[in-house]
């Protein structure tokens, strides 16, 4: 799940200087999940931009806003609305703006943050997963991404400041090492003693 | 003069730490530095510790070098990605320093530039390793150097951290990489040291690396239970508990630095001396030691 956080009202309003009519892009997918983008945030958003003074010409809730061939379709629909809006204000994740931005060929205004690749643990409380780094480790680490889930990306073993098993930087999280080198088994660990090889950063968004 | 080849002597071999200024102000490392020296054998210039941004260690390593000092420049994964590094380590070479202590660094997230990139591109592990590689000539990509540097390669390891084994693990593995001798995290606790070294004794390296533990200064109560909460410190409550009791908890301090130093020295060739910002207290303290 992409992890998305509303922006404060007051930073979104600063983006929308000179806007008069938006039309609103919700997500069906991630920004749902996270009750940033859903049916709900898109109607509390009409309710904040009309007590501004703004026009809102429409609304859309884009099944997958990161799919350009799913928001040709959702905006094909909603051809008039989004051609009487001067900007796009799109509750979706960094991809479904730039998107939304592409497809309409018109100002999009983001109104959330997008902030990690996560598991979702109940609402509000997730942790991040995957830095999509393009060359997975996995299968070499009990299943647990160091890249991701040691605060340092350390991919060689634990630093030596875990306290009570729990990271010395980021306190209410378990140290990943901690953790893989207990699912391991005495050969896998073995295994680890050889050097892992540092990270290719070509190979983070990299065709395959 | 390599810290390997010093250990030899067969003399306490003591090492402190010295933090470069927040400026560019040298005369406090300097004064430093000659108040400890020659006790203090070789001077660990620190890289922006806790990563707080502080002024170059390779610049003061040189500095000390220059004034007649040994130093031991730490360098860390922290800020730098994998061609500075080694730009670095080159350079350090070309000014005649020996000896490097290589770590990952703390995350600047507690330091006093929280919002910095922690750069991480590569880890301690690895950065052992490149440095063996610039030894033998080659850089990462395996290009040929114009001048190699000879290092005598450091490293750090925990051995209070929790479970031990973890850390007897990375110590393994950074003497398969090159580690020649280790520094070690605060150690309070001397039983707990005996156990970690019999730990290292179990692991039958081909060749036992130096291991020098380190002992911090306490100052107050209060920095000894702070100290008791620092993630991967022990101290026991006994110690704790004599800091609280004291009517004058610094020359209780002192007093308790030396008897660790006495019994760590009963155990280890030598020991990584701490007294943040009472340096001067040092002497003092090394004239209590019965072992020197």
């Amino acid at each position: 799940m992409i992890i998305t956080h509303l922006k404060p009202e007051e930073e979104v309003a600063r983006s929308l200087d000179g806007v008069r009519a938006l039309f609103i892009v919700g997500c069906g997918l991630c920004a749902t999940s996270c009750q940033t983008g859903g049916e709900k945030e898109v109607s509390a958003w009409t309710e904040k931009l009309r007590a501004r003074g703004l026009t809102v010409t429409g609304s859309v809730i884009c099944d997958s806003p990161c799919d350009e061939r799913l928001v040709k379709r959702d905006f094909a629909a909603n051809k008039a609305a989004i051609a009487a809006a001067d900007a796009l204000l799109v509750l979706a994740c960094g991809v479904g703006v730039q998107v939304s931005a592409d497809v309409a060929e018109k100002r999009a205004v983001p109104a959330l943050n997008t902030s990690a690749l996560a598991k979702i643990q109940r609402i509000g409380v997730n942790q991040e997963y995957c830095r999509q780094c393009g060359d997975c480790v996995l299968a070499d680490t009990a299943g647990i991404c160091p890249v991701t889930r040691c605060a340092k990306g350390l991919r060689n073993g634990p630093c030596g400041g875990a306290h009570d098993g729990k990271c010395e930087v980021e306190t209410d999280r378990d140290c990943a090492w901690q953790l893989i080198l207990k699912r391991l088994t005495p050969a896998d660990k073995e295994r680890l003693l050889a050097l892992r090889p540092p990270r290719d950063h070509r190979k983070q968004g990299q065709k395959p | 003069m390599k810290l390997t080849d010093l250990a030899k002597s067969g003399k306490p071999l003591l090492t402190a730490e010295i933090f470069p200024p927040k400026g560019t102000n040298l005369a406090r490392v300097l004064a430093k530095a000659k108040l400890l020296s020659p006790a203090i054998a070789a001077f660990n210039i620190t890289d922006s510790q806790r990563a707080v941004m502080r002024l170059s260690a390779l610049a003061i390593s040189k500095v000390l070098r220059d004034a007649g000092y040994l130093p031991i420049y730490q360098l860390t994964c922290r800020d730098r990605n994998r061609i500075a590094l080694q730009s670095d380590l080159l350079g350090a070479a070309a000014l005649g320093i020996e000896n490097v202590l290589l770590l990952s660094g703390d995350h600047p997230k507690h330091g006093d530039h929280p919002e910095a990139k922690p750069v991480f591109d590569l880890d301690a592990a690895h950065l052992l390793d490149v440095a063996r590689g610039l030894m033998a000539g080659k850089d990462m990509q395996g290009n040929a150097l114009d001048g190699r540097p000879d290092f005598c390669l450091g490293a750090v390891v925990n051995p209070t951290a929790e479970p031990m084994e973890h850390q007897l693990f990375m110590l393994r593995k950074k003497v398969m990489l090159g580690a020649e001798y280790f520094q070690t995290q605060v150690i309070y606790d001397v039983a707990v040291y005996r156990q970690f070294l019999a730990g290292v004794a179990a692991l039958k390296l081909p060749a036992m690396p130096l291991v020098l533990p380190s002992v911090l200064l306490l100052k107050s109560a209060k920095m000894a239970e702070r100290m008791a909460q620092v993630p991967g410190i022990r101290i026991p409550e006994s110690v704790v508990a004599r800091m609280q009791g004291a009517a004058d908890p610094l020359a209780e301090g002192q007093k308790i630095c030396a008897e660790l130093i006495d019994e760590l020295l009963g155990l280890a060739p030598g020991a990584h001396i701490m007294a943040i910002n009472c340096e001067e207290l040092i002497p003092d303290i090394l004239a209590r030691c019965k072992k020197l």
